[in-house]
């Protein structure tokens, strides 16, 4: 499991999601290393279908640990345009590398001017600490 | 969380960076490295856990096994000195209000161990049933703290590291641990081979920093959980509760009726009658894990419910136990879970979910 970290060119949302913006229309989306370690070992991402709409703030998807299921809080609204099939066979990924590897869907985003109301990393380490 | 008890091996749970929960009124080990990894250290090697938050309760006079066998379901005549035995306490319409063990330590003196969550319960509850009885209930329960060293090495590595002789399954022996009079019992909740240490708090943290030492690896309720679950083991709060008698639990083997014990006329009515639902075990097909909870469906009727689902660590699937019509609780028969409002196919499975290599052999 590698050490806490939280991006500094991620976008962060208070339920413990990232966004990492791809241009002004499209993003990736997944959890950030706090969720992934108060989950623990995730067994099971049960992501959307591709074509979905999303709404910022609701759950897009499910991931599993051995014990617990958590919602996954979508940062920005959107459409699913990919979801990480490598996931299916290695959720694990999830814990292992939650910014890189561990990502969870790309997004084309319907409002972008919601990112207005995500936090920057030092922010959201701040919420953490609170 | 200042209310929970803490057991006496708390600090050494801190110390190895535990991660802690509230569990029935205690701060417990939920996992130290990972649920996964400590699942497989009893399936392959050695676990240990800290149980020290289960009850027990002492019943000593001339009148503890005419008591017992009032109180408790299975035939306590048949437990030999230094025996162990499982047993359900019915209430008088044969629910179930826990399931325990009873180790007999001398002719006229046992020990039960019981759910902590219901130690309280059973202690007023065996309390009012005493009477009439020449025997004393007393409740023991600060007196132990709780050690299940499980896994197929549990044994040679507790018997070689602690210098005790351990009793064969289903046995129990006093021995000494850390210079105090201790017990070990050759039970488990695991599926695997291993023993129940029954030990005195003080010595607890010295006992469990050598068998870390000798490498057992410290396990926490998660794995607890998912080994009990792989091997079909009930859960009182999951699996049984007072609105199940034993006969729909599949715990009609440790109930004999004629020994004539509190709720004996319900279930024997249950036995003879057959139960509308079964408690059955069953394996999810593809993806999705079951939860307590979940609905069983079959097309658009609900069959059941399931009461305890997890992620098999052994198995790489979703596994659990559900109460089902009575008709579809036969291995094979093919039902849906509805996880969170996606079906997921399921077939029901025989008992147990999960053999290990180990225990197949010996049988």
């Amino acid at each position: 499991m590698p050490e806490a970290s939280y991006p500094d060119d991620l976008l962060y949302h208070d339920q413990h999601d990232w966004a990492r913006l791809e241009g002004d229309e499209h993003a990736v989306f997944g959890i950030t290393w706090y969720a992934q370690d108060s989950l623990g070992e995730v067994v099971f991402y049960d992501p959307p279908e591709p074509g979905a709409a999303i709404d910022k703030d609701a759950s897009y998807a499910e991931v599993e640990s051995v014990k617990a299921v958590s919602d996954v809080i979508a940062p920005l609204s959107g459409e699913i345009v990919e979801v990480n099939e490598a996931l299916a066979d290695a959720p694990e990924k999830i814990n292992e590398d939650p910014y890189g590897e561990g990502w969870l869907v790309k997004v084309k985003l319907s409002a972008p001017a919601e990112t207005d109301a995500l936090l920057g990393a030092e922010e959201y380490r701040k919420l953490l600490d609170a | 969380m200042s209310d929970l008890r803490r057991t006496p091996l708390y600090a050494r749970h801190a110390e190895l960076g535990a991660k802690l929960v509230p569990f029935a009124g205690w701060e417990m080990p939920v996992t130290y490295e990972g649920v996964r990894e400590e699942h497989s250290a009893v399936r392959t090697h050695a676990g240990m856990f800290d149980v020290s938050h289960m009850g027990e309760v002492e019943v000593e006079g001339p009148g503890a096994l005419a008591f017992l066998q009032r109180a408790l379901s299975n035939d306590v005549a048949a437990i030999s000195l230094d025996g162990a035995q499982y047993s359900v306490l019915c209430a008088p319409d044969g629910g179930v209000l826990d399931d325990l063990f009873a180790y007999r330590l001398g002719g006229d003196r046992y020990l039960l161990v019981t759910n902590s969550a219901n130690h309280d319960a059973d202690l007023a509850e065996l309390g009012a049933r005493a009477r009439g009885f020449d025997v004393a209930v007393r409740d023991v329960a600060d007196r132990y703290a709780m050690l299940a060293v499980q896994g197929p090495h549990a044994r040679a590595i507790v018997a070689g590291t602690l210098g005790i002789e351990l009793p064969p399954r289903m046995r129990v022996a006093t021995v000494r641990l850390g210079g105090r009079p201790a017990l070990a019992c050759g039970t488990g909740y695991t599926g695997e081979d291993g023993v129940e240490l029954l030990l005195d708090p003080e010595v607890a943290p010295a006992i469990w920093a050598e068998l870390l030492e000798a490498g057992v690896v410290p396990c926490g309720l998660g794995a607890r959980d998912t080994l009990r679950l792989e091997a079909c083991f009930h859960l009182h709060g999951n699996d049984l509760s007072p609105e199940r008698n034993p006969i729909e639990a599949g715990l009609g083997w440790c109930c004999k009726e004629e020994t004539a014990f509190v709720g004996a006329e319900a279930v024997a009515a249950a036995r003879e009658g057959g139960t509308a639902e079964k408690l059955a075990p069953f394996k999810i097909e593809g993806a999705g894990i079951p939860r307590q909870g979940n609905p069983v469906m079959v097309g658009e009727e609900r069959v059941g419910e399931v009461t305890s689902g997890s992620f098999s660590p052994s198995l790489e699937i979703g596994v659990g136990m559900a109460y089902v019509r009575a008709d579809l609780a036969e291995p094979g028969a093919e039902v849906e879970i509805d996880v969170r409002g996606k079906r997921r196919a399921a077939r029901i499975a025989s008992k147990p979910l999960y053999e290990s290599p180990a225990s197949r052999k010996e049988k």
